[in-house]
């Protein structure tokens, strides 16, 4: 009879493949900000329509999305229309936007064409606001509560599953 | 004095920017050690997504600002998360990556070593010697009977 301790480096293999199985499932392309938590970063850049300033001040005394886009970016089209929809539909939510490394009259000409669901969009020409803010992809949106805090971001296009699951719980609890 | 002022000209570049190899080292270290998070299998060296460049712009900047790399590793890290860090940080968080491997190595060959030293837990009890009387007697006894079996 083998001593108990011989199945050790079995069981030890069967506890490692149980564990990369389920990293199998995990998605490497998200990763995770370290900025939830945070008090969004500061900024200060020129607003896309108006002759202002857009800073994160903007985003207290109520709740804010900060949405990256930009006119080059094709997945935000698809999320676009969600956008417009949700600005309607909750119009305590500002959903402010960062225009990453466009150029102004495409983004102005592509809101025309498409809707503008944006307070105001902050034009980022050279990406440095972005990289503040963690940015490494387009479409990403920040989740800001009335204290100017991040409280959830979302990579990649905002759909209503993610709209209905993730943000509308988040105001609902605020509001109460 | 034209020839002179020009040469200065031609220097002044070189001059102005105050790079120098100690920092190019540095600089190209860093990139080895950070990851592009688009491409996310190269580091900042390698690849050529565009915000590979913007970070690598980055990085020279804080070099140029003498900013250390510690520092410049803390600027990635609070915007992008351990992540942007090409080897994990040795964080409790870690550990397991880290060890991990060498603890199961550690495992196995404790438990070849031990099973060559005691083969067998439970020995198989020795057979009794052969009592020789009772063995004749039972062959007489069968001779005498006819019986074989």
């Amino acid at each position: 009879m083998k001593p108990y301790w011989v199945a050790l480096p079995l069981l030890a293999m069967l506890a490692l493949t149980a564990l990369l199985w389920r990293g199998l499932a995990l998605d490497p392309s998200l990763v995770d900000s370290p900025l939830i938590g945070q008090p969004a970063p500061r900024f200060s850049l020129p607003a896309l329509h108006a002759e202002r300033v857009v800073s994160e001040q903007d985003f207290r005394g109520g709740w804010s999305l900060l949405n990256v886009w930009a006119s080059w970016c094709v997945s935000c089209r698809a999320e676009h229309e969600v956008l417009v929809a949700l600005s309607r539909q909750q119009p305590e939510l500002r959903i402010f936007g960062l225009n990453y490394k466009d150029q102004r009259s495409d983004a102005v000409a592509w809101l025309e064409r498409l809707g503008n669901p944006y307070v105001e969009s902050a034009v980022d020409r050279d990406g440095r606001v972005g990289i503040d803010y963690g940015v490494y992809g387009v479409p990403e949106t920040f989740v800001i509560d009335a204290s100017g805090t991040i409280v959830d971001k979302h990579v990649g296009p905002v759909t209503w599953e993610w709209v209905r699951e993730r943000l509308l719980p988040r105001l609902a609890g605020a509001a109460s | 004095m034209i020839r002179l002022l020009i040469l200065c000209g031609l220097l002044a570049p070189g001059l102005a920017l105050a790079w120098s190899d100690a920092d190019e080292a540095r600089y190209r270290a860093m990139l080895e050690e950070l990851r592009c998070l688009v491409c996310q299998n190269q580091s900042l060296a390698d690849s050529s997504a565009e915000l590979a460049g913007d970070l690598r712009d980055q990085v020279r900047d804080q070099i140029e600002a003498g900013r250390s790399d510690a520092e410049i590793r803390s600027y990635m890290t609070a915007r992008y998360g351990d992540f942007v860090l090409y080897r994990p940080p040795l964080k409790r968080s870690t550990w397991a990556l880290w060890l991990g491997p060498f603890a199961l190595l550690l495992l196995g060959l404790v438990v070849l070593l031990r099973l060559r030293r005691a083969p067998s837990a439970t020995p198989r009890p020795a057979p009794d010697a052969p009592d020789a009387d009772a063995l004749r007697r039972i062959l007489a006894a069968e001779e005498r009977d006819g019986t074989n079996s």
